[in-house]
């Protein structure tokens, strides 16, 4: 299982070689950090959703809120079935649905975003109303470590405690450098994990790579009753191709004809 | 008890004691003890009038603090997930303090979360600049799919409050903070985007919403004479037909408003007299400045001119 899903893995990095070079440009880095992440939630069983029925009710809801990192939610949702991965080749170009950040006219995206901060604020009204109705429903909630320098994040953070919300996941991806450089130079966050326990959330650091890790965690929920999860998932900015790990350079750009063959060597060869 | 009963036999709000702020929390919790799909979402303004609802439906009320940009987004999360949220609190905090949230988690997503702002306009009085929502209707009006409604009175406020949760789409309610002059006797269904002739005459139209300023309007109407007052609860969508109509029979309109003269009311009216009616208007409201003086809220409308006998002098300066 294990290896299926590191496949899958590679096959979600290999689209996001494709979207990044067959098109204007993507947010590299932070979609190839992520990729894990979204492995693990759509293929390992983890997330109750239904791509042929995507509004289904009492269906456990996911806000991807690092909505720039659109180019590995798509090939994660193409994957996954919600729409045909054909449907990758149209990425951000003139007509497409799908534009370099998420909106809700995409089937499986439950939220558009893309300005940052707002996903876990509205995870928290939707964990909020699958509590009140008893429904099975989770709401997890990937967001970037960048964007927990907004403070309706930790505004949520302290609503999710105070409502004992132990249906809301949020899921970040610590991948440790934003737009302008490390995250630590830019606008320190650690101790990282300390500031989510204090605020009242039960935490647990993994490798955000390791799919058995993230496996483990994930069908563990809640970590604790009566207490919202954060995993901080510990990772690194353009994993798996030599030229853009643990660096902003490839925050967002555009991979030439040279670079696309290079990437998708080091992933193993063509989709 | 005693409002709740009197407004189910139809009679009056007393005006010298309820504000359309009040009247809108009441038929918030009429409502919801109708519909378990109704909550109130507070920013630690729940005892501005919220504290009925709070008693009856103490789970239901749902108070995130002093946090507008988490409050109006879990509002929209629970609109998504089933719920229908009334968002209370002061109007610049909302559309002003979490305009994003308001813009992309409520508008952009369609999520039926109904804004009741308070505090509205220079309501606030000795409050003070940073609690005078003078721009709000500028913001709210140019946010796609949201409606905006500054109510008369309690009444209208009461009706209008059932209209918008009808609607099950965004919604802003612009709602003052003091009681103001009663201007409706009687409940009725309130029809989104249709205005009201309060008034009919053949000289002048004047087109005016909100708590206090319609009932301003009215007792200047009374001195100017062969004026037409119509009372305007929709700012956006605004009622074009019947504006467009007594403008032209008219051939002079004024608009006034407890707003700032940019992007409000009188913007409104004027986007419409340019493209289908283009006849002389004259927009009477606050004027393109922060009000730093304190006072008194009748004061304070007399100081801007916002009073009956203020809306007349401006408006015979105008017209002579």
């Amino acid at each position: 299982m294990v290896n299926d899903l590191a496949e899958r893995a590679r096959t979600l990095r290999k689209h996001v070689v494709h979207l990044a070079a067959d098109s204007p440009g993507a947010h590299v880095g932070g979609s190839m950090s992520v990729v894990e992440i979204l492995t693990t939630l759509y293929f390992d069983g983890v997330l109750r959703v239904d791509p042929a029925d995507p509004d289904r009710p009492g269906r456990d809801r996911l806000i991807f809120s690092k909505g720039h990192s659109s180019a590995a939610y798509y090939a994660a949702l193409a994957e996954a079935g919600f729409f045909p991965v054909s449907e990758l080749d149209t990425y951000k170009k003139t007509g497409s649905r799908l534009a370099g950040h998420p909106h809700t006219g995409v089937p499986g995206v439950e939220l558009a975003t893309g300005s940052l901060g707002h996903g876990l604020p509205v995870g928290v009204g939707l964990a909020m109303a699958a509590q009140a109705d008893a429904l099975p429903s989770r709401v997890f909630v990937i967001v970037g470590d960048g964007e927990c320098q907004e403070g309706s994040v930790w505004e949520a953070a302290m609503a999710a405690a105070h409502y004992r919300l132990d249906n809301l996941v949020v899921i970040v991806d610590r991948n440790g450098i934003q737009e302008d450089g490390p995250t630590e130079e830019i606008m320190a966050l650690e101790p990282f994990a300390d500031k989510w326990r204090a605020f009242g959330w039960a935490t647990v650091e993994v490798d955000g790579h390791d799919v058995g890790e993230l496996s483990n965690v994930l069908h563990e929920l809640p970590l604790t009753w009566s207490r919202p999860t954060a995993i901080i998932a510990k990772t690194v900015k353009g994993k798996g191709l030599s030229f853009s790990e643990n660096t902003n350079a490839w925050h967002y750009g555009h991979l030439s004809a040279d670079l696309k063959e290079q990437a998708l060597q080091e992933l193993g060869g063509a989709r | 008890m005693t409002a709740l009963a009197d407004l189910r036999e139809g009679l009056r709000f007393d005006p010298a004691t309820t504000t359309a702020f009040e009247a809108c929390r009441m038929a918030q919790l009429d409502l919801a003890l109708q519909d378990d799909r109704v909550v109130s979402v507070e920013a630690d303004l729940g005892d501005c009038w919220g504290l009925k609802f709070r008693e009856s439906l103490p789970d239901r009320f749902l108070d995130f603090g002093i946090a507008e940009a988490s409050a109006v987004g879990a509002a929209a999360g629970l609109a998504m997930g089933g719920k229908r949220p009334f968002l209370n609190t002061f109007g610049t905090f909302a559309l002003m303090r979490a305009a994003e949230q308001v813009r992309l988690d409520i508008c952009y997503h369609r999520a039926p979360v109904v804004i009741a702002g308070m505090f509205t306009g220079i309501a606030a009085g000795f409050s003070g600049p940073t609690h005078h929502a003078i721009e709000d209707v500028a913001v709210a009006r140019a946010l796609p799919n949201l409606t905006v409604i500054s109510p008369a009175d309690a009444v209208q406020a009461y009706d209008a409050t059932c209209a918008a949760f009808a609607h099950n789409a965004p919604v802003y309610l612009r709602l003052g903070v003091e009681p103001g002059p009663q201007v409706y006797d009687a409940h009725e269904p309130f029809e989104i985007g249709r205005g009201r002739v309060l008034r009919h005459g053949d000289r002048l139209t004047v087109v005016t919403c909100g708590v206090t300023i319609v009932p301003e309007v009215l007792k200047a109407a009374e001195r100017l004479g062969d004026v037409e007052v119509i009372d305007m609860p929709t700012i956006k969508p605004i009622d074009r037909d019947l504006l467009v109509r007594s403008a032209s029979r008219t051939g002079r309109v004024v608009s006034v408003e407890e707003h700032s003269t940019i992007g409000g009311l009188g913007s409104a009216v004027a986007e419409v007299l340019a493209e289908h009616a283009p006849v002389p208007l004259r927009r009477i409201g606050l004027p393109d400045a922060y009000v730093k003086e304190i006072g008194d809220y009748a004061e304070q409308l007399r100081a801007f001119e916002l009073d009956a006998a203020g809306v007349e002098r401006q408006v015979r300066a105008w017209v002579s």
